[in-house]
């Protein structure tokens, strides 16, 4: 992270950058929204294809695919939407609820 | 400082027959004398046809005065018709110039608008300008009475601007009908 | 004319000719307009330019003046010199779009032709477009003459673009009254003019920099948008100093030296008229008639009304004893125009103040002439004579009773 913008909301106002500009760009990463999350998914790896359709679907990018496999889910960004679970035609993942047994 | 002279005209004419186009074009005359000008329409939702107004001023010394021309010393009316219609003499000078594109005499004009005092000029514009180039838009024509009517330059600087501003835009056939026009009309406009 | 200036062409052309001329002088690299009388021929000439291939605009046609902004702001936050202009409900239909140009500090400059807002419909001159923008956070400037338009235009893009600016710019001229009619004035030759605006290089662009992407107009939550806006302040006030330093320069080049306001006459002067737009060349007429007969009158013409220099406007009016301001335009519901209530604001705090009264005139296009110019030094110079008070409404001039 190039730009350092700890404790922005008390910055004065001569440090904002003029006209309210984010001076990087890719910065939502920054942002962790897994905690949002109340239901978890899980995968299960006997049962999936590899089609990746979980991939294709996920709305923030949140399944981590790597040399063409799947290979885990980012759940700093998860918000356990479960359009995963939903979507895959083998139902290889599945939902849980936050906290409780996977 | 001498009382700098500062003479204001208004054009009377129908949408279509060129009144802008005339106090444009004397406008830019004057600035080729090196003389101060404003040339200002009254706009309105005119149509072709409809009655509309514009005005020039002229001085040796800059304009600063924006208002419209409430008393204009010279009135120049392209079309006899809206003698009847518009008050052509509303707010005239006294001792101003009235100058009308007619095929009738300026005392036939006089009784008619029942005018006492100021000078009448009529000359018949439409037909010099069918004449000489072949539409009858009397804007030019108008001009070369103009001057000779007010003496505000030699003819031949009007002439020679003409040539000058039109050999921009139009055949040599048409400058030199304008030109033909406007030397027409100075010889042949009547006073009274 | 100043020794130092450069050689001018005299031309005879209207004020929206010469906005245009200006525009093709500095050739922006996007232009996104939408017609609206009597703006239009700004446009319509601007349009034949870039047919023409005389400038390497980009020309945006749009389907309205809300698109024609938008567009605007995109070109503008990309790094581009944008161009636009628009006139009464135009700049009515701009409005959400105004607040974010100059939030965003993008130096977008408008040729803002004045005419009445509706309604009744009218497409004559008013200032009330303009004046209703006038908290916008853009930079407003206000031209006599086509000669000051076409100046002032020249000026906007120098001001706007400016590092410790960084403002968009309204340059404001009377609709018909100067738009459209021929007025004698010195243009300046192309290359003085490109030399003039210079190149402009963005803060921050995509076109520049694709590398170092940045993101424009972000949600700003009560916790940053406070701060923001103490900036816009900052930002708008610090730019008087620009705003004079460019006018110098740009003195230096054309030998037309311009302020934030003209003092015309002020220096002995009893009774002041404060005016802005065309109306300040027959207030000169007046003037100079009636200093003649011995009245000592004179004016004080606004160029700059944003940044709206209050503590100079004071000083200059420190020692008058009656001021009338001229107002084309009416804030209904409030004591008067707003060049009058903000006047009249400016000086409540000084120690030697003026009688005040405010005066609307020439509302959708009426007619102002010198009487009326009369009737107000008439008032004030009563009013010094302790024959009148200053009245405390409002006065509507030329209205029928």
């Amino acid at each position: 992270m190039k730009w350092n913008i700890k404790d922005a909301e008390h910055w004065s106002w001569k440090k904002y950058p003029e006209g309210a500009l984010i001076l990087e760009g890719g910065n939502a990463a920054y942002y962790k929204t897994g905690g949002w999350r109340t239901d978890k998914p899980a995968w299960d790896e006997e049962k999936c294809t590899q089609c990746l359709i979980c991939w294709i679907s996920c709305p923030d990018s949140s399944i981590i695919v790597k040399d063409e496999k799947w290979d885990s889910f980012d759940y700093d960004h998860c918000k356990g939407c479960g359009i995963c679970a939903k979507v895959c035609p083998v139902d290889a993942i599945s939902m849980h609820p936050e906290g409780g047994e996977e | 400082m001498a009382e700098v002279k500062l003479t204001e005209i208004r054009w009377h004419a129908r949408g279509g027959q060129g009144a802008v186009t005339a106090a444009k074009l004397l406008a830019e005359t004057a600035l080729s004398q090196g003389q101060y000008f404003q040339a200002f329409p009254e706009y309105g939702p005119e149509r072709m046809g409809a009655p509309i107004q514009a005005f020039t001023r002229i001085s040796s010394e800059p304009i600063h005065i924006r208002s419209s021309i409430a008393n204009p010393e010279i009135v120049v009316v392209l079309d006899p018709t809206l003698l009847k219609a518009v008050d052509v003499t509303s707010g005239m000078h006294a001792d101003g110039v009235l100058i009308v594109n007619t095929d009738d005499e300026p005392k036939a004009i006089r009784k008619a608008m029942g005018l006492k005092g100021r000078t009448i000029f009529t000359v018949n514009a439409t037909r010099i300008a069918q004449e000489t180039i072949g539409r009858p838009i009397p804007n030019t024509p108008m001009m070369g009475a103009l001057v000779k009517a007010t003496g505000m330059m030699p003819i031949g600087n009007l002439t020679d601007y003409v040539r000058k501003s039109f050999g921009k835009k139009f055949s040599e056939e048409i400058i030199e009908g304008n030109v033909r026009a406007v030397e027409r009309a100075y010889a042949e406009v009547k006073a009274e | 004319m100043a020794k130092t200036a450069t050689k001018q062409k005299i031309v005879a052309m209207t004020g929206n000719a010469g906005c245009a001329l200006a525009m093709k002088q500095i050739n922006p690299d996007v232009v996104a307009a939408y017609p609206i009388t009597p703006q239009t021929t700004i446009v319509e000439e601007f349009a034949n330019y870039v047919a023409n291939g005389v400038v390497d605009t980009e020309y945006i046609n749009v389907e309205s003046e809300h698109s024609a902004m938008s567009a605007c702001i995109g070109a503008s936050a990309a790094g581009a010199r944008v161009m636009t202009s628009t006139s009464s409900q135009g700049l009515a239909l701009m409005w959400e779009e105004l607040s974010i140009a100059s939030s965003l500090r993008l130096p977008i400059v408008m040729q803002t032709v004045n005419r009445a807002l509706s309604g009744p419909i009218n497409i004559h001159c008013d200032h009330s477009d303009s004046m209703g923008a006038r908290d916008m956070g853009w930079i407003h400037l206000f031209a006599e003459t086509a000669q000051e338009a076409y100046d002032n235009t020249i000026m906007a893009i120098k001001i706007a673009e400016h590092k410790d600016v960084r403002l968009p710019v309204m340059s404001m001229h009377d609709g018909f009254i100067t738009s459209h009619a021929i007025d004698r004035f010195e243009v300046l030759d192309d290359a003085d003019v490109k030399k003039f605006v210079g190149n402009y290089m963005p803060k921050h662009s995509l076109l520049y920099n694709p590398n170092e992407p940045v993101t424009f107009g972000p949600f700003a939550m009560p916790a940053f948008y406070y701060e923001q806006r103490k900036q816009l302040r900052v930002a708008i006030d610090g730019s008087k100093d620009i705003v004079m330093k460019v006018t110098d320069d740009f003195a230096k080049l054309s030998g037309r030296q311009y302020g934030l306001f003209e003092e015309y006459r002020l220096d002995d002067a009893d009774v002041a008229v404060v005016v802005l737009g065309s109306t300040a060349g027959t207030t000169r007429y007046v003037i100079d008639a009636m200093r003649a007969q011995g009245v000592k009158v004179g004016m004080l013409k606004l160029r700059v009304f944003r940044p709206f220099p209050a503590e100079e406007i004071a000083q200059a009016l420190s020692k008058i004893k009656a001021v009338g301001v001229m107002d084309r335009s009416d804030t209904v519901g409030t004591l008067g125009g707003p060049v009058y209530v903000e006047i009249k604001a400016a000086l409540y705090n000084s120690k030697q103040r003026p009688a005040m009264q405010g005066y609307v005139y020439g509302l959708g296009g009426r007619d102002t002439g010198p009487d009326q110019i009369e009737t107000v030094i008439g008032d004030l110079v009563k009013v010094v004579k302790g024959e009148q008070s200053p009245r405390e409404a409002v006065t509507l001039l030329g209205v029928k009773e």
